[in-house]
């Protein structure tokens, strides 16, 4: 239908998706610098594996679809699955268990749905929850700090690629489980303050070096949000359901839970509150709608991940609210112009 | 000046391109040797020719009779002679032929005998006919007959009458022109319809990127001493359409289903309002307009043209450079592109942009949605385009209907901030028209099942009279043939089987026959109120349709039905323009 007899004849020069989803990645970028900062160049290699493995898989998926590859392909929206993953995955996860959950997201949960615009879900966090519920162990080995530095690249590069383990390095957790776990273990006689101040893991607020990647990432939120091209609605929706819990289980028990400080710096909150309940194309779309979408999220996140068996919770939580995206959305539809004062 | 203003939500600010255009006066356009004036320049009912082939006619003469009380008449925009009566080319994406008095300008351009009046020495239903009578309708491009909106609700008081000089539509000057040139006229103009409508302020506003324009209407308010407010409104597309204009000078907000007068205001755009004071005050019909000519064109500039000026040698007068590709009418947000520069200036034609690729590059490639929500924050009436487009695509026209498509303006503010390069009004155009056709559909198909139960019923109560006549025919013969029987025993003869029933027996079985017909036609009458009673409670359509949608959509539906595309979809061109409200 498009042609040059559509009006509007001007456009917007610098509206296209290209721009916005370059935007989204131009915003992942001081989280990525802390990353670089934390843990060396390895997570620029897993960036390029699972930009280079959804490229492949959108290519594969366009022929196979018959979509204008020219167009598809560099529109971005790939890529920004990719970064997610690589982002959202254990830096020293094997190379293959990337391509395999990139793959899976492009393949299936974007494509087999309809391709951009279409999902229902978020192609990122389905990876994310197929892989962590088909490689459990793999999924939570997480480095421990401190130690992955004195590695070399190539080092790191051989555990990627599956030709080297090292046991020291690969045995740690992400801090959110360390917390979970000491508390297990413990039995009761652990408390949490006592755990944050004398495990090695744990540093200002959140997870030791973690708290700076994730500052990263509400830093590209912000900024994100200043350039319009995410709402505020469901990030702060999903700040606010997250905190909520954690405040009121902390100010009930702040022995037995963490605080609401160390759960937003922590695991995937706030690259969950910016770059993925954000999400136009599975979330909500109108701004009541948003709020509820972010706010469910949150609690749920904080649930799943505070009493459930899954080291984080904001995968699930979002796809569980993925489901719920086209019943709130019918019932969250603002008033119009003219309307406001009627029903 | 120090009122408060209200915003609206939404609305774009692209780049306005209108420099070129104000930098010289509003020139006179020559009058060209050949005028093609179709008879329907307004929307609703369509003039009648009331000219001759072959006849001499004044500048001014009327040439179409207004049809009905939603209609305005047209009018001989210079003397001649009317070559034809045919169909032509006319202003209109579509390109379809519409019916075009064709005058030959005899080169002396003379006036008819003209009446100037006072309208307060007239009774307003007067005023109201010779609006009418003179052709004036909305300028802003809506060219929807003004006479029609100079009633005021009967029950709501009438607050404010806002007059537009908004002007939002880049490249478009021809406003800013008449109110930097003649202010003092549409001051005037702006008195007569506040009297009509008996409007207890006058609101004037304008897109604060006129200065000049919002000077010289104050300095016109000042000298003739009326209390007219002059506003400079923020800049902000579209703040000249309608509804957003009196958001913003009252803070009302007048929905799809409402007229604005049931909210006590009513807005005019200062064309309007000028030519409006031409007829009354000049006994002058409208008969020419202030059309931007601008673009791609070395002489950017404002033209009064007369109505009728083929698009060819009205285009000429701005010396379109050589790398011209096409032509816009309207603004390049509302507007469409001219199928064809045969097709004249008429009472719609604000602005010709000729375009180039270079000012108007194709649009890039369709992506799908993202549903980015970028389209619901642009749109002034704060809809959800997205959804609207998704329920278009898949022709769910009842859910469209339930978001509210017809609240839609046709803005175009969603498509021009859409990064997927959806053609959103397009696909909202081509829903609201399958909504048209259905709707019409239905109609008939309900006028046929009435026409048919109708004749059912009819066809019904003829075989019953019919059966009637042949039993007491049958009966008359044989009480006749016993009759005949007894007098033939008496006679001693045989009655012809055949004789004809003795003059007595129509006359005896008539009454019978009647009274039997016309308690049938009772029945059947009684039928037709009941099935006209239900017709009227019905909702015309089956989806929630308030009555005041149905009487909009109606008015609609009667603009499209008239105008010449009707068959053309989905490109369908709806000309509610920043100006003129687009309710009856
Ligand atoms: S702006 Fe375009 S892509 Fe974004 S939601 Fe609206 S229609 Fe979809
Ligand atoms: S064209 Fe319709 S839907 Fe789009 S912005 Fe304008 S009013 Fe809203």
């Amino acid at each position: 239908m498009t042609d040059f007899t559509t009006p509007p004849y001007l456009l917007l020069e610098r509206s296209s998706v290209r721009r916005v989803m370059l935007q989204v990645l131009a915003a992942l970028l001081p989280g990525i610098a802390a990353y670089v900062w934390l843990i060396g160049p390895i997570i620029l290699v897993q960036l390029a594996i699972a930009t280079l493995a959804a490229l492949a898989g959108e290519a594969l998926m366009l022929g196979v679809r018959r979509q204008p590859r020219g167009l598809f392909l560099t529109d971005g929206s790939a890529i920004v699955t990719a970064w997610l993953i690589a982002l959202a995955f254990p830096p020293m996860a094997p190379w293959w268990l990337i391509v395999v959950g990139t793959l899976f997201a492009i393949v299936v949960a974007k494509h087999l749905y309809g391709g951009l615009g279409q999902n229902p879900f978020n192609p990122a966090m389905v990876a994310f929850a197929a892989c962590i519920v088909s490689f459990p162990a793999l999924m939570s080995q997480w480095p421990a700090l401190g130690l992955t530095l004195t590695l070399t690249l190539s080092e790191q590069l051989q555990i990627i690629a599956g030709l080297a383990s090292r046991v020291d390095v690969m045995s740690g957790a992400t801090p959110l489980d360390a917390l979970k776990t000491a508390l297990k273990l413990g039995d009761g006689e652990l408390d949490v303050p006592t755990l944050l101040a004398t495990q090695e893991v744990f540093g200002h607020f959140a997870g030791r070096g973690w708290e700076w990647v994730t500052s990263g990432y509400l830093l590209g939120g912000l900024w994100l949000w200043q350039r319009r091209i995410i709402a505020w609605h469901a990030p702060l929706g999903f700040i606010a359901g997250l905190s909520l819990l954690a405040g009121v289980l902390w100010l009930w028990q702040p022995q037995q839970f963490a605080s609401p400080l160390f759960h937003l710096f922590s695991g995937g909150t706030l690259l969950g509150a910016f770059f993925i309940v954000t999400d136009p194309v599975s979330g909500c779309t109108t701004p009541k709608g948003k709020l509820i979408f972010g706010f469910s999220a949150g609690l749920l996140a904080y649930t799943i991940r505070v009493f459930g068996g899954y080291p984080d919770g904001v995968a699930f939580a979002v796809l569980l609210l993925n489901l719920c995206v086209p019943l709130i959305d019918m019932y969250s539809q603002p008033p119009i112009f003219g309307l406001k004062n009627e029903k | 000046m120090l009122r408060r203003l209200f915003n609206f939500k939404g609305g774009v600010k692209p780049q306005t391109y209108k420099a070129p255009s104000v930098q010289a006066p509003i020139g006179l356009a020559p009058v060209p040797s050949r005028l093609f004036v179709p008879l329907h320049q307004n929307i609703g009912g369509v003039p009648n020719p009331l000219v001759e082939v072959g006849e001499q006619v004044l500048k001014g003469q009327l040439i179409g009779g207004a049809d009905g009380w939603v209609s305005a008449a047209v009018h001989a925009p210079t003397s001649g002679v009317v070559l034809a009566i045919e169909k032509h080319v006319a202003a209109h994406p579509s390109g379809l032929p519409t019916l075009t008095v064709v005058i030959e300008a005899d080169g002396r351009d003379q006036w008819m005998t003209r009446t100037p009046v006072d309208h307060r020495s007239l009774a307003p239903e007067r005023v109201r006919e010779i609006l009418r009578d003179a052709g004036v309708v909305g300028l802003g491009g809506a060219v929807f007959p003004s006479h029609a909106k100079l009633t005021a609700a009967k029950a709501v008081a009438m607050d404010e009458l806002v007059i537009n000089g908004a002007e939002c539509e880049p490249f478009m000057t021809c406003d800013d022109l008449l109110m930097r040139e003649r202010a003092e006229e549409i001051v005037r103009g702006s008195t007569i319809f506040r009297d009509l409508l008996g409007a207890r302020r006058v609101l004037i506003g304008i897109e604060d990127n006129k200065p000049e324009a919002v000077a010289a209407m104050q300095e016109a308010v000042r000298r003739l001493a009326v209390d007219y407010e002059v506003v400079a409104v923020p800049t902000r597309y579209p703040a000249g359409g309608a509804k957003q204009l009196i958001r913003v000078l009252t803070g009302k907000e007048v929905p799809a289903s409402k007229r604005s007068t049931e909210l006590g205001v009513q807005c005019f755009n200062v064309a309007t309002v000028y030519t409006a004071y031409r007829a009354l005050a000049h006994g002058e019909p409208v008969i020419s307009r202030i059309v931007t000519l601008t673009g791609n064109v070395l002489q950017p500039r404002n033209w009064e043209v007369r109505l009728g000026t083929p698009l060819r040698d009205f285009a000429a007068l701005g010396q379109p450079k050589a790398d011209t590709s096409n032509y816009l009418m309207g603004g390049p947000m509302m507007g469409f592109e001219v199928p064809s520069l045969d097709a004249p200036v008429v009472k719609a034609t604000n602005c010709l942009i000729a375009g180039s690729p270079a000012l108007f590059p194709p649009s890039p490639p369709e992506m799908p949605c993202i549903r980015c929500g970028a389209c619901a924050d642009a749109c002034p009436h704060e809809l959800q385009p997205f959804e609207l487009y998704w329920f278009s695509r898949a022709r769910n026209f009842g859910k469209t209907q339930e978001y509210h498509i017809f609240d839609c303006i046709e803005c175009g503010c969603c498509s021009y901030v859409c990064p997927s390069h959806i053609p959103l009004v397009q696909y909202f155009r081509f829903a609201k028209s399958e909504i048209w056709a259905r709707e019409r559909e239905k109609n008939a198909a309900d006028a046929a099942k009435a026409r048919f139960e109708l004749r059912n019923a009819r066809d019904e109560r003829e075989k019953a009279e019919k059966a009637e006549r042949l039993a007491k025919a049958a009966a008359a013969r044989t009480a006749e043939k016993k009759a005949a029987a007894a007098e033939a025993g008496a006679a001693g003869a045989d009655a012809p089987p055949s004789r004809p029933a003795s003059p007595a027996d129509p006359v005896a079985a008539a009454p019978a026959l009647d009274a039997e017909a016309i308690k049938k036609a009772t029945i059947v009458a009684a039928m037709e109120r009941a099935r006209a009673q239900r017709a009227a409670v019905q909702p015309r359509n089956t989806d929630q349709l308030t009555a005041e949608q149905q009487k909009e959509v109606a008015a609609v539906e009667a603009r499209r039905a008239a105008s010449p595309a009707e068959t053309a979809p989905p490109a369908q061109p709806v000309v509610v323009r920043e100006g003129e409200p687009d309710q009856p």
